[in-house]
Formats: C-alpha cells, structure tokens, sequence
C-alpha cells in the first residue's frame, strides 16, 4: 500500500506507512512533523516493528510527546502531539 | 483475531533526555506459541537426528545453534547496523549506535580471551583503501535496502518480503559478481594481472579470466593486514596484545570516542534544553557525564541485545576451535569428506568455515550452488573454486548458521507477537533489488560485510574492520541525502493539497 497523509480535521491528521520499512515510516514521520503547529496530533499507522523503536526515540529527542502507542495485531498506532 | 491491547505512555522526565517508552502489553495469540514450538522443535530435531548419524554433525549443530541466539538477539534488539548510522543522521536517533559499539567492546573482550587461549579462529584482512571504498558502496546499499546483510536476515524471520528480496539481491550479485570476466577482464589494471598469474594458484583455477580473481589475487592479498597489536609492537595471541592492544586501544578507545562525539552532536543539545527547563541552569561536566550515560542506556532492548551478542560471538569462536580440535580438522570441508559428502568443496580440499558469525559468504554459496547445477562452470574462480567451495545448503555450515538466525528471529517475532508476512510493493521492491545488488558487490570487494568486515574484525582488533567501518559511515550518509530528497518530493505531492493553517 502507498503512503497516505491525510487531514482528519483541524489539528488533527494520519500518516499510514503500513506495509513500509526502515527508514520509510521514521523519515515520512520527521517530515510531518516538522509540518505540524504546535499542539497538532498525528496519528501514525505503520507495522514494521523497528521503526517503533525509532519513532519513539526521535520523538522524546525533539520534544514530541507521543501520547498513546496501540497495537493491532502487527500494526503499530501512535498518537504524537507536536510540541 | 489479535486483541488489542492499549498502553498510554509516560512524558519524557525532565532531564532524562532519552527516557524510553513503555512496553505495549501484547496477548500473544496461541498460534504463535504453536510454531515458536513448532520451529524449535525442528531445529531440535536436526541436531538429534544427524547426531544419531554422525557425531561430526555436531559441528553443522554448532553453527545451527549459535545462529539461532543471533536471531533471537538481533530480533529483540532490532540490532540492524543499518539503522545506526541512517537513524542518527536521518532522525538524530542514536540508540543503534550504542548497541553497536555495547556488542563490539563485549565481543573484543571475549575473543580476546579466546585469542590469548589460542583457540580463536579469526584471521585479519588485508589492509588498504579498498575497504573504504567497498564500505562506502555497501552503506549506500544498505539504507537503500532498508537493512544491513544481517538486519536483512532477522527481519526476514518476521515476515518481511522486502528483506527476503534483499537476500536474494545479495546472493545473487556476490555469485555473478565473483565470476564475472570477459568484458571485464579489460577493467583490470595490467600490474593486478601480472601479479595474479605468480601467486601459483593450480591450472584448474583461470585466475587469467575474472576481475574479482585478479582484484584478489594482483591486488588484495598484496596489501599487508595489520592489528592493533601488531602495530604496538606485541603479539596477536598474548594476553596484553589482545586485551590491551586490540581491545583497550583498538575497540574501547575508539568506541568511547565515536560516542562522545555522537552525544556531543546529537544528543547533548536536548539534554541541555531539558536541563535549563526544568531545573533553571546550564549544564557543567558532571551534567554531561550523567547526559552521556543517559545516552547509554536509553535503549535497554538494543544494549541488552548488545551484550548477548557480544559473548555469543566470542564463545562460537571458542567452541568451533574446540571441535576443530576435537576431530582433528582445521576446516569443515574435512568433515564434509569424511561423512561422505564431497560435491563443492574447493581446490584445496576447503568449504567456507569462518569459525565465527558472518553473513555473506553463505548466501553467495547457494546460488553458486543452483548455478552449477544448472550447468555453470563456477569452480573455476577463486571465491568459490579454491576457497569457499559450493557445498550444497543442506550440508553447508555456513547456511545453518543463516537458516537458524532466520528461525531465531522468527520465534521471537512470534513470542512479541511481531511476525506478520509482507508482501513488497513494488516501490520497496526496486530499492531491495538496488540496495541488495551494492551490498553484494560493498561485501565482496571487503571480503565482509557489515558482521565480517566491519564487527568481526573490529572487535578482533583487525585496523581494516575501522576502516570499512569509516566507509560504510561515509555510504549512510550519502544513502540518507538521497533519501530525504527523495522523502520530501513524495510528501510535497501528498501534501498539495492540505492547508495547515485551516
């Protein structure tokens, strides 16, 4: 599957990277973010298990709370709230 | 269907600049608990059975077990050199980076014990520029492949499609790659030929015809290997020249010093903003010390995996030595003769048995296995017709090894409940075949790739694993430019269309 970004509503938006591998999902999540206002959330889907450790690590460095971290099966979901 | 299960994270502490996450709580579906038995039991049995044939495949069961405690650390870890120098310089993230010099200062301490036993089994490369060089093409390979050559393997054993694409990259470009001649032939400079041709090699090798052959033999085995314990004057297989020369000053010091310079620039600028949030003050020495550990120790998963890594490795030279011993054999293709399998093994009586972790060599076997089958004559160049030999699979040492790091990583994926089969796309289907292809060609003209040109050797205190370290560094790099180009055209396009300000 190809990426998606999309506007969910204002604030509000989803990067699905689903299917994506290393460094796919960390490098389309740094893009997004540096995009965001300070208080938008991101919800970010991706299933390569690597790419958690990544994201999770680039985010606490920035300054990017990630709020919530759900699993669906292999699929990861996190909530990342840009500081 | 797999529950899920939901888990809120905590904020970053104020001053622990690198905190990790929680867990997420996992159910693991009784399935996956069913092949994690599954899977073991075969390998269980593999050894059983052929033992009850042979007490010489105590050897094969050797690497097949050692194979599978790679798997399994790399898997838990997510250790993928790969990912160290792309994550730090795509994403700042550092955590792969000291995982990696956590397993090679762990692993240069045990095979420097090995080494001062006299029982280790590494030999150092060739030194020369050529290892820089062929670093570099293998980093660019690898964050084009999205994995090193043994990131590429644990993530195969979850599923990854990707991944087994890369492997198939890898082996077949090593096996075309060694036998290519005739119209390259025209690219070798004309001293590497003459000074092929009086390195004696027997008349069923044309060393005359193949420019990896003549890279080997007129220029490679030309260039003199040097330790760190050489260097200093002192003695490989000493106690003070393997724990002080090749470990304290060949790895330790210089593993120190990459991750001073990796805090200072990626992650003291965090630290220090935390640090003057939170508590109101600039940071002094001591603040930088604890910054550093922190630093250390962010990532428990990869530095956990780090350290059993580390021993392994040194142990598997310890216990391959030991059964080299025990049967009276200096190499495996003894073995493979005496049980009665002599297809593919080299001129010189060898199959490829590095008596240590390595990746590469294997997965080109194979394939010049199938190409010979198929009606190729491939045994007459050097890689494979006087030192590696093409043993087939079933019995090659080597693929255990491979087969098992595969099933290894599997049964952890399973237990973390992490394997899910993946088909590629046909985007990340050309960056594997690419990215593999550089790696193949990146490990042939180091003789390694990034486990035995770049950890192996390091930690062995050989001065060519820094030196395709450096390279493989220098290709990340110019991989992660290429990628955030590229990252940032595709995202304008999808962004088009978004106003973030509304």
């Amino acid at each position: 599957m190809a990426m998606q970004f999309k506007q969910v509503e204002h604030g509000l938006y989803t990067l699905d990277v689903t299917g994506y591998v290393c460094p796919h999902p960390q490098l389309y999540t740094k893009k997004v973010m540096e995009k965001l206002h300070s208080g938008d959330k991101l919800e970010l889907v991706f299933d390569n298990p690597s790419s958690a450790e990544s994201i999770s690590a680039m985010c606490t460095n920035e300054g990017n709370p990630v709020l919530d971290q759900k699993r669906d099966g292999a699929k990861f979901i996190f909530t990342i709230q840009k500081a | 269907m797999d529950a899920i299960v939901t888990g809120t994270l905590t904020e970053p502490k104020s001053t622990d600049c690198c905190s990790e996450s929680k867990p997420i709580v996992q159910t693991v579906p009784r399935k996956n608990i069913m092949w994690v038995y599954i899977i073991v039991g075969f390998f269980g049995l593999v050894s059983i059975a052929t033992y009850a044939m042979h007490e010489y495949y105590l050897y094969l069961s050797a690497y097949l077990w050692f194979g599978f405690i790679y798997g399994m650390c790399l898997q838990y870890g997510r250790f993928c050199f790969a990912s160290a120098f792309r994550d730090l310089f795509a994403v700042g993230v550092p955590r792969m980076v000291v995982g990696i010099m956590i397993a090679t200062v762990l692993f240069s301490i045990t095979s420097s014990l090995v080494a001062a036993t006299g029982w280790s089994t590494f030999h150092a490369a060739p030194w020369s520029v050529h290892a820089v060089i062929a670093g570099i093409i293998f980093g660019v390979g690898m964050v084009f492949a999205g994995g090193c050559a043994s990131g590429s393997l644990y993530k195969a054993g979850e599923g990854n499609g990707v991944s087994m694409l890369v492997i198939l990259s890898i082996s077949v470009t090593q096996a075309a790659f060694v036998d290519v001649g005739g119209w390259a032939n025209k690219l070798v400079p004309k001293s590497w030929a003459e000074a092929a041709l009086t390195k004696g090699l027997p008349s069923s090798i044309n060393v005359s015809d193949g420019w990896v052959d003549q890279y080997l033999a007129g220029y490679v085995w030309e260039q003199p290997v040097i330790t760190f314990a050489k260097l200093l004057g002192l003695d490989d297989h000493s106690l003070v020249g393997a724990l002080y020369a090749n470990t304290f000053v060949g790895v330790f010091l210089p593993a120190v010093l990459l991750l001073i310079i990796v805090y200072i620039f990626w992650s003291r600028k965090r630290y220090v903003m935390d640090l003057k949030t939170n508590e109101g003050r600039s940071a002094g020495l001591a603040d930088h010390v604890r910054g550093f550990w922190s630093m250390i120790i962010s990532s428990k998963r990869t530095a956990i995996a780090g350290l059993f890594l580390g021993i392994a490795c040194g142990l598997q030279m310890f216990v391959i030595e030991g059964l080299r011993m025990k049967f009276g054999v200096k190499n495996a293709g003894t073995i493979l003769q005496r049980i009665g399998f002599d297809y593919g093994i080299s001129a010189k009586g060898t199959v490829f048995d590095p008596g240590y972790w390595y990746v590469t060599t294997q997965e080109a076997q194979w394939v010049g296995w199938v190409a010979q089958k198929l009606g190729f004559n491939n045994m007459d160049n050097i890689y494979f017709g006087w030192v590696n030999g093409i043993p087939s699979p079933a019995i090659n040492p080597a693929d255990w090894m491979s087969v098992a790091l595969i099933g290894g990583a599997a049964v952890m994926a399973l237990m973390n409940n992490e394997f899910k089969w993946k088909k590629p796309t046909k985007e990340l289907a050309i960056w594997a075949l690419i990215g593999g292809a550089l790696m193949g060609i990146g490990s042939r003209l180091a003789l390694g790739c990034n486990v035995g040109a770049f950890f192996v050797r390091t930690a062995n205190g050989d001065v060519s694993g820094w030196s395709f370290g450096l390279g493989m560094i220098g290709g990340a790099f110019i991989g992660v430019k290429f990628f955030n180009w590229y990252t940032e055209r595709k995202m304008a396009k999808e962004m088009a269309n978004i106003d973030f300000d509304l």
